[in-house]
């Protein structure tokens, strides 16, 4: 613990550049079909302390952006076309996994959306924090083990000194989330990713989920990638938002420009769609929808992808791709309105 | 979700009362089985009959100390006596002596050549499972091939073509151990590999596999640590028939004078001493059958029951 502390404060000190920064990166992935372009030149940084969201539906390559930073894409099908991915101006493409393994928990951390099958059924929770404090700070299993009742007890487990030897199939979901957790932050990471960390969880525990993410956020000064679909967590819990649609970023701002000003139409409906229970109430409204499906990423058409489904789509969208232009201070945005 | 967040405090409280009172002893997955195998009575009462027969084939010697090859014409082909517990055969030679004898023949080769199939099955299944694309496709042709081998002719081959070199390195008895365990081993690790590929090939895809993975888990450290484990329940299963399927292997193969030396007294062997006497002393051939019947039997069970407990979809 002592450690980090001093090392986030080392941190505050220099903030020249973001402490990650993915520059036009392609992952795409060959299947029978053709080549699937799911992350098709995504630009985005994340500064040290700060919560990033990510949003955009299914589909739109949010998922396999966070993988590609962790280098968890199987390769083949998976393979890295284009960009770099730089972490504190490092460039992780051309590592080696036994490099990315050091870079891992260590540096980066990922949690998952499904907490009930991301623990292994076979060893109490305790091992497995256990497991990652081992490989990473070289301790013996004890001290792992005294480390890992001790993440416990920071996400807010009761008995942490009883429940480290209990098996994953004693935790409840919002529970095991919480161990996912520990675990992540097992080795006091620089980064969190978290992959819809909440999506599998009901609405009460999502709540305390994303507050404890905050308070872990404060108390190991990190910074947080938030990967998600509901616009009302990204409200809360993020200080810039980047929208992606179709492997594209089409959107990014700080969360207050976003909210108050949307500027690229797709940003705009996912606004709009998220459910009011005030308004609907009032003028038996329908909860608004954007029409149609995310268009496939095989051979995607040049032009704006999100044309076909976009209400102010006009000739020019078609022809070729708007670049992402600044509106505001840190806002850009990817359309010709 | 604003609102939501005082109200999911509140609804934390209970779930943390309810896990405070818990019982005192963790439930870990070796004694969940257990309690699952405990409700399969006929796995219970086979795993005691098998300890039984361990226990007799280990100790018997000593409590029944009759020489196996104490020739003894006067007393030859009698029914079960006092002397004689199970009788004698046509040299008048003790069966329960060379059946206790034969005992530790036959179960140490059928748990040696389980342990065979399933290291090689584990070791073909886990590298197939993992290296997808040529490696799995060869890996798995060549499972293929074996399973379509004729087993017995090629038993019979091999046996054949080896058993002086074997002797020559490991004796006698030694040499044809060896010889039939790798032999019936060699050739019954085909469905393993099948199975742990099958398990790795679903496992590895788990996000739990995924996660120690994203954690910074070497390759094999995720193959050992997480994916083998989880994958054993099935294997542990399989083995315990491939124990039975090798006691009856090695039984046909000293039936057939292929086996151990024909002065050695394994239960096949003696069953095969027996046939040319079962209408007059139908009891040789009965012991040494019930013997093989009634390990084979114990074991299947006690694969069952080991099924049932290592499956935790089973609601038992």
């Amino acid at each position: 613990m002592r450690s980090t502390r001093a090392e986030s404060s080392d941190a505050s000190v220099c903030v020249a550049e973001p402490l990650l920064d993915i520059r036009g990166l392609k992952t795409w992935f060959k299947t029978d079909d053709g080549m699937v372009r799911a992350v098709d030149g995504v630009d985005l940084h994340i500064d040290r302390g700060e919560t990033l969201g990510v949003v955009g539906e299914s589909g739109c390559g949010k998922t396999v952006t966070a993988r590609s930073v962790l280098k968890l894409i199987d390769m083949p099908p998976g393979r890295f076309e284009d960009g770099e991915i730089l972490w504190q101006g490092r460039n992780l493409i051309p590592l080696e996994q036994a490099e990315m393994n050091k870079i891992r928990a260590r540096e980066i951390a990922i949690i998952f959306q499904e907490p009930m099958t991301s623990l292994n059924p076979v060893y109490t929770v305790g091992d497995q924090i256990a497991e990652v404090i081992e490989l990473h700070q070289k301790l013996s299993r004890k001290q792992a083990l005294v480390g890992a009742a001790e993440m416990l007890r920071l996400v807010n487990i009761p008995h942490p000194q009883r429940r480290v030897h209990d098996y994953p199939h004693q935790f409840s979901g919002g529970m095991r989330q919480r161990v996912m957790i520990a675990m992540a932050l097992s080795c006091q990471p620089k980064l969190l990713i978290a992959d819809e960390p909440t999506t599998a969880l009901d609405v009460t525990i999502q709540a305390q989920i994303l507050e404890l993410m905050q308070e872990m956020k404060d108390k190991f000064g990190m910074a947080i990638m938030l990967i998600t679909h509901a616009m009302g967590v990204v409200a809360e819990t993020c200080q810039r938002v980047t929208v992606m649609y179709a492997g594209k970023v089409v959107e990014e701002a700080p969360v207050e420009a976003l909210f108050g000003n949307p500027r690229h139409p797709y940003t705009q409906g996912l606004i709009r769609s998220i459910p009011r229970v005030d308004r609907a109430a009032e003028k038996k409204q329908r909860l608004e929808a954007i029409a149609g499906t995310v268009p496939s990423l095989l051979d995607p058409p040049p032009g704006c992808r999100f044309a076909s489904r976009c209400k102010h789509a006009m000739e020019v969208c078609t022809r070729a791709m708007p670049p992402l232009k600044e509106v505001g201070p840190g806002h850009f945005v990817r359309c010709v309105l | 979700m604003a609102g939501s967040t005082p109200a999911s405090l509140s609804a934390d409280a209970p779930r943390v009362g309810a896990a405070a009172p818990r019982k005192s002893r963790p439930v870990t997955p070796a004694r969940e089985a257990w309690r699952r195998f405990r409700r399969h009575r006929l796995a219970v009462a086979s795993g005691i009959v098998l300890i039984v027969m361990f226990a007799a084939v280990a100790l018997g010697p000593i409590i029944w100390p009759v020489p196996i090859n104490d020739i003894d014409f006067a007393a030859k082909l009698q029914g079960p006596s006092w002397a004689h517990p199970l009788g004698t055969d046509d040299l008048g030679q003790d069966l329960l002596a060379r059946l206790l004898y034969g005992g530790r023949i036959s179960l140490a080769v059928g748990l040696a050549a389980m342990v065979v199939a399933v290291v090689v099955g584990i070791l073909v299944g886990a590298l197939a499972g993992m290296s997808s694309g040529r490696v799995d496709a060869v890996l798995m042709w060549l499972t293929d091939l074996f399973l379509s081998l004729p087993q017995l002719p090629l038993l019979l081959l091999v046996i054949y073509l080896f058993r002086d070199t074997m002797k020559g390195i490991f004796g006698v008895e030694g040499g044809a151990f060896v010889l039939i365990v790798v032999v019936i081993g060699g050739l019954r690790w085909m469905p393993v590999a099948r199975l742990v590929r099958a398990q790795f090939l679903s496992l590895r895809e788990k996000e739990f596999v995924e996660a120690a993975r994203a954690l910074g888990a070497s390759k094999t450290r995720q193959v050992v640590q997480h994916i083998l484990p989880n994958a054993l329940g099935p294997v542990i299963v399989a083995g315990t028939i491939d124990v039975a399927a090798a006691i009856i292997a090695e039984s046909t193969l000293s039936f057939l004078g292929l086996g151990f030396p024909s002065d050695v007294p394994t239960w096949g062997s003696v069953l095969r001493d027996a046939k040319d006497y079962l209408d007059i002393a139908p009891h040789w051939a009965l012991f040494p059958g019930a013997a093989i019947f009634l390990a084979v039997l114990a074991i299947n069970f006690i694969g069952d029951g080991l099924r049932d407990a290592l499956d935790p979809r089973r609601v038992l």
